[in-house]
């Protein structure tokens, strides 16, 4: 265990090099949280504590619901529904590699390639957020359309024999298949990647590419050793802000999949709203934040905080 | 783990730490702020809290809560209904027998579209009825099942039949006494709605539909048949095909019924459960045939020649959405003269013209026939004696039954 002596002193930000603070303002960094503070409480903390609360509580609407510190919820909403988490993990996890496959590309285009249409092409990434998430979700289905052109290609290329082998598809179609879930979640979430990759390969200096260069690495090289190490704050947080969402994602899995396509989102939404089993519900909210936190968690272990900065 | 010995601190070190705690490291920071506020408050709060917010007990009354009813002073009711379910003018904008209402009585009427699904409907009303505080509304329109789940739980209110004389002579037998609310004590149906089976004849391309277990067993429709997210019609349909009545059946018969279902979903025969959604997949032809409700048939029909629909001889599910009025809603009166004006047959027939979902209104045909022969002809807006004969209701399920059916249910949509 390391001493408190022999940590190293942290990076101090740019400590003005006055006189301390007078006394008057010692107070000020509270007065300045207070707003944010507040807002944790009224939209965070209280509605947590009230889920939790449901979670261990017992009872229906007829006979009002008690906490009964019913933890059991827990286990019985887990093994009931594991097939559905494993499988939002599974769908998010492919659509975060599927963004971060298309996104890089586009993202390198952005910031090195694309010159004077840089802004044009951003307003293109971003254009989609103009119209409702229902919207353009709707849209896939009319061009993942049954003997539409894109299923059609698909299938003259022998592209959905293979996708059906693996159980992504099934017979000639591509809606109501986990495929079409998995497309749909990356295409919503394509611009989350997008963005923050954008952001940090902008930050490169161009001439860590000619000092490469001048050192005689081949292009491949360069973007091994220079380029893809300093984009991996961008690469961090574009997979945390796509997979995290897609994975509690229902509405993807509700309009383009099945009955056996169906997410951890979708079933807390039936608990909630149809089967109105509130504790099952909330008791599944929190394991799918258990289970989030945890991922992430182990994620940003492994690929380093100071990267997130 | 090793003993941690602290090192005596140097002087300097020791002023250091000092001065830190008032403006350096161990000033108020975000990190120690969060610790202490979450720590501290959450420890100590949250037993507290936790066991402090259970949900009471539905407020049972019996007639249900009434407020200080002020339609004679506030001339207006407020009026909730789901979506395209009201006539419109041209324009789009204007309801002509909502305003021939205003006209007649002098109340306003607040027209708000804002019902899309029963469950989440219910979701959104449930916290202000079960607190026993106004929704701001004064008729809702819900289906069979939520309106007997709100009678069940007292939270709508008992009608005057005083003010409901059209209403209580024009309402059509079909509809006059369902098991959740004998006499109709309560609500009033806005509309029928027939389940279905409707297809795309291109789609189909030869291949004849005529009852659920066509859907379910003809191989050449794997993965391009859709049935309904509402439980009553889906499994009231597939009972029926079973010989069954879904008036009067058992929890086995239930599960035999969700079970021939789930078989489906695992065959990939079933490609969908879906709700009004069904209706662009039908047209693209993307469904070849799916269960469907009548109203809606009419309409795509209308749009598009090959679209049918074909009623199975063992019969079909009648539902209807129902005209209730919430606890302490501030205008009764005014809501019950409204409800009362789409039981004469003038408006019923204008509404039942454009709306083509099955009118509950006796007499209304000749009317009809005014504005829309073909609207008077059509049995699934004023129902024949055949059609009548054919209808079947889904049973009222208690609070137990209802709880264990839509779990089922549930998992067979795959959530």
């Amino acid at each position: 265990m390391a001493t408190l002596t022999e940590a190293p002193p942290p990076p101090a930000p740019a400590a003005p090099e006055k006189a301390p603070p007078r006394r008057r303002g010692r107070r000020t960094p509270y007065w300045l949280l207070l707003p944010g503070i507040l807002w944790l409480v009224v939209f965070f903390a209280a509605p947590m504590v009230y889920q939790a609360s449901t979670s261990v509580q017992t009872g229906s609407l007829e006979e009002g619901y008690e906490v009964t510190w019913h933890f059991a919820t827990y286990w019985d909403a887990l093994s009931a529904y594991w097939p559905q988490f494993l499988r939002s993990v599974a769908y998010a996890a492919s659509a975060t590699v599927l963004c971060l496959l298309l996104g890089y590309p586009l993202a390198y285009l952005i910031a090195f390639r694309a010159g004077r249409w840089r802004n044009l092409i951003m307003i293109l990434v971003i254009a989609p957020f103009f119209t409702s998430f229902l919207i353009r979700t709707l849209a896939w289905k009319t061009i993942l359309a049954d003997g539409g052109p894109v299923v059609d290609a698909l299938g003259t290329l022998h592209v959905l024999d293979v996708t059906g082998r693996l159980g992504w598809t099934s017979g000639d179609r591509v809606l109501a298949t986990p495929l079409a879930v998995v497309c749909g979640l990356t295409y919503n979430f394509l611009p989350f990647m997008i963005l923050p990759l954008y952001t940090s390969l902008e930050r490169i200096d161009g001439r860590l590419h000619e000092a490469a260069g001048d050192l005689y690495a081949k292009p491949s090289t360069v973007f091994r050793k220079v380029t893809f190490p300093l984009s991996m704050p961008g690469v961090v947080s574009g997979t945390l802000l796509t997979f995290i969402p897609a994975t509690g994602d229902y509405v993807n899995a509700s309009l383009l999949g099945s009955a056996d396509t169906g997410m951890i989102g979708n079933v807390i939404q039936s608990q909630f709203l149809r089967v109105l089993d509130y504790p099952t519900a909330a008791a599944l909210s929190f394991l799918l934040m258990a289970a989030i936190l945890a991922m992430v968690t182990l994620y940003i272990r492994r690929s380093g905080t100071e990267e997130l900065v | 783990m090793e003993q941690y010995e602290p090192e005596p601190l140097s002087p300097a070190r020791a002023a250091a730490v000092r001065r830190s705690f008032g403006c350096g490291r161990a000033a108020p920071t975000r990190r120690s702020l969060l610790r202490a506020s979450a720590g501290g408050a959450l420890a100590a709060g949250a037993l507290g809290a936790l066991t402090g917010c259970g949900i009471p007990a539905a407020g049972r009354t019996e007639g249900g809560v009434s407020a200080e009813d002020r339609s004679e002073e506030e001339k207006q009711v407020r009026f909730s209904n789901w979506t395209e379910y009201m006539d419109v003018d041209d324009s789009g904008r204007r309801h002509p027998t909502l305003e021939a209402f205003t006209e007649r009585t002098g109340v306003k009427v607040t027209y708000t579209e804002d019902i899309n699904d029963n469950s989440e409907f219910f979701g959104k009303i449930q916290p202000q009825l079960a607190a026993g505080q106004e929704t701001g509304r004064d008729i809702v329109v819900v289906t069979d099942w939520l309106a007997a789940r709100l009678i069940r739980l007292g939270w709508v209110q008992k009608l005057d039949p005083a003010n409901l004389p059209h209403a209580f002579a024009n309402l059509t037998p079909q509809f006059r006494s369902p098991d959740w609310d004998p006499g109709r004590a309560y609500s009033y149906p806005w509309q029928g709605i027939s389940a279905v089976i409707a297809y795309n004849k291109k789609a189909l391309d030869g291949i004849e539909v005529t009852s659920v277990s066509d859907l379910l067993d003809d191989p050449k429709l794997k993965g391009r048949v859709g049935f309904l997210t509402e439980m009553r019609d889906t499994v009231g349909m597939m009972l029926l095909d079973m010989g069954k009545d879904p008036a009067r059946f058992s929890d086995d018969d239930y599960d035999a019924a969700v079970d021939r279902l789930q078989k489906g979903v695992d065959r990939g025969q079933i490609r969908r459960f879906t709700g009004n959604d069904y209706t662009s997949d039908l047209s693209k032809g993307d469904l070849a045939a799916c269960l469907a409700w009548a109203g809606d048939v009419v309409q795509l029909k209308a749009d598009n020649p090959d679209i049918d629909f074909v009623i199975p001889d063992s019969g079909y599910v009648t539902s209807s959405d129902n005209l209730l009025i919430p606890n302490k809603a501030r205008h009764k009166t005014n809501a019950e003269r409204l409800i009362d004006y789409y039981y004469e047959p003038g408006p019923a027939a204008e509404l039942a013209a454009y709306i083509n979902f099955v009118c509950p209104v006796d007499g209304v045909k000749d009317e009809l026939a005014k504005i829309d022969e073909d609207a008077a002809n059509n049995p699934l807006i004023i129902p024949d004696r055949a059609m009548q004969a054919g209808s079947h209701s889904f049973r009222s399920l208690s609070a137990k039954e209802e709880t264990a059916y839509e779990e089922k249910f549930a998992k067979l949509t795959g959530a």
